[in-house]
């Protein structure tokens, strides 16, 4: 069955702020309630602490690091599920019931499968 | 051979319209069978030829569309069993860019069908492959314009290149929109699958919202120009009665078949000799189509009876094309109820242009300085609102101060309309009623 990745975009939140405590309960009931075809999945720390890494002039080139997301917007990837689903249909319910969907966006994705 | 060639030639017209035809619902099976819709389009058009090369040899089959299924299938199978004969690393090759993936079978359809071991009792499931392919085309997850061309090339059986023409962009470009929609479907598991219920009511709005589109690329298009260029009127009239006569009790639909055929009824009194735009007031009653505006009328009702609570804007928008359609005269329409169904319209529709629309009405109604009023209230004389930017506003505002005798401020609305982007025979229309009033003052 296809997998799908519901990719979660937000204001940058930190989820384990106690203030999250009320969103975390919804998070806690969607995953309860689409337990049977979440795959897996994980909730990300907060935009201030990534760290975005380029290697320049090609492979083998020097590496830049630079502190920050790839890009500065105001709504970032705070998270993902990996969702096992019929079709592109029943992904696309599922992910209306993520609760940043109505704070935020959820793209879906179908994942590639390699047949491992 | 006896045949003289224009005999031939009307006979192949024939079989291809009659080919054409089938090749929706044949396309639509045959998607089902291979869970592929770029492999199902390249085996019905291999079916499509083997037909016009045999039919006129050994004669029109009896099921036409079986024959064209049955065809069609076994070049799917050939197709499949084909791939499956490669080398290993050649099915790896196709089927899995990393080329890490197993090389001992085609993987199967996304629907997971094996057109080997598919059935095919094909006559009663053609419909319901048919409704399936059309919202497969309408899905909301693919980008209208993708949707249109789309519907085009399988539900209308257009070539890439009439689809090009259709919609008026470079081939590449159309051929660019279909392998990328084609390639989401496949990628993405659009589902080739009639929605459930509970969606049904929204999907069918994007089906009639897509029809609607391209009914409106055709008629808005005055280019009649092109001779190769196919008419997507047509071809939108073609698709709203398939979408009847497979959902015959959706209001939208109804209501959208309505609409079109009762706004085309007026084709050939739109514009005259020259091309230049005629305005419903001074349109040709008589040239009308009767039998569209029968149909439409028709449709309205039936759309109404199904929309008892709620009402439906597709149907609406048609039981206002109907007040004109039924009208004898342009003076004898009857206004009251022009503007008590866009009264209706706005409950579900409030749209600026909506509004604008029950504003000239309203000015029919109840003369020019009430509908100026009503127009100024959208589109305010100091400028701005949200119909500031729109041609058609101030046009109508220009009319209304001209039949006010305000020729400077109607003068002044004109030019406005004129300097925002119009097509070609609105423009020569508008610039026909500028001079006029220019000379009127001098």
């Amino acid at each position: 069955m296809p997998q799908y990745a519901a990719i979660i975009y937000s204001p940058d939140v930190d989820w384990t702020a106690p203030e999250q405590a009320a969103e975390m309960g919804e998070y806690d009931a969607f995953t309860a309630a689409a337990g049977a075809v979440i795959r897996g999945g994980a909730a990300l720390y907060p935009t201030s602490t990534a760290t975005t890494v380029r290697v320049t002039g090609g492979k083998g080139g020097d590496v830049v690091t630079s502190d920050g997301p790839y890009a500065e917007t105001k709504e970032v990837l705070t998270g993902f599920y990996l969702l096992e689903c019929a079709d592109l249909d029943e992904a696309v319910r599922l992910a209306a019931t993520i609760p940043t969907a109505w704070n935020g966006a959820v793209e879906v994705r179908p994942v590639i499968d390699f047949g491992r | 051979m006896d045949d003289p060639p224009q005999e031939d030639a009307a006979a192949r017209a024939a079989l291809v319209r009659l080919v054409r035809d089938e090749g929706a619902r044949v396309l639509a099976t045959l998607v089902r069978i291979t869970g592929d819709v770029q492999l199902a389009q390249d085996c019905v058009q291999d079916a499509t030829v083997r037909a016009l090369e045999t039919w006129p040899r050994d004669g029109v089959p009896e099921v036409p569309r079986a024959w064209l299924v049955a065809a069609a299938r076994r070049r799917a199978v050939d197709v499949v069993r084909r791939e499956r004969a490669r080398t290993p690393k050649e099915v790896a090759a196709v089927h899995d860019p990393s080329g890490t993936g197993p090389p001992d079978a085609v993987p199967p359809g996304r629907w997971g069908a094996d057109p080997a071991l598919a059935d095919l009792d094909a006559r009663d499931v053609l419909d319901d492959d048919l409704l399936r392919l059309v919202f497969m085309c309408c899905h909301p997850a693919l980008a209208l314009d993708a949707q249109v061309a789309l519907a085009l090339r399988t539900l209308c059986g257009l070539t890439t290149a009439e689809v090009a023409r259709a919609l008026l962009v470079p081939e590449a470009t159309a051929r660019k929109r279909l392998t990328r929609a084609k390639d989401k479907i496949a990628r993405a598991g659009i589902p080739f699958r009639v929605p459930a219920p509970a969606d049904l009511p929204a999907r069918v709005g994007g089906v009639a919202a897509c029809v609607y589109l391209l009914f409106n690329e055709g008629y808005a298009a005055t280019s009649g120009d092109d001779p190769l260029r196919v008419d997507l009127v047509d071809e939108a009239l073609r698709l709203g009665r398939l979408l009847v006569g497979l959902m015959p009790d959706e209001p939208a639909l109804l209501g959208l078949l309505a609409l079109m055929l009762l706004q085309d009824s007026r084709r050939g009194t739109r514009t005259d000799a020259d091309g230049d735009l005629v305005l419903l007031a001074e349109q040709d009653r008589t040239a009308w189509d009767r039998a569209r505006i029968t149909e439409g009328v028709v449709l309205v009702g039936d759309g109404l009876r199904r929309t008892p609570d709620r009402p439906d804007p597709y149907v609406v928008q048609a039981a206002i094309a109907a007040c004109h359609a039924l009208a004898p005269t342009f003076g004898a329409t009857d206004w009251a109820a022009v503007v008590s169904w866009y009264d209706v319209l706005l409950t579900v529709l409030d749209t600026p242009v909506v509004r604008l629309n029950r504003a000239v009405a309203v000015g029919e109604r109840d003369g020019p300085a009430a509908g100026l009023a009503a127009v100024e209230a959208l589109l305010p004389p100091g400028g701005g609102g949200a119909l500031a930017d729109y041609p058609l506003a101030h046009a109508a505002r220009a009319e209304l101060l001209a039949r006010l005798g305000r020729d400077d401020e109607a003068a002044a609305g004109y030019a406005a309309a004129l300097a925002l982007d119009l097509n070609d025979a609105t423009r020569r229309h508008l610039e026909r009623r500028l001079p006029e009033r220019r000379t009127r003052r001098s």
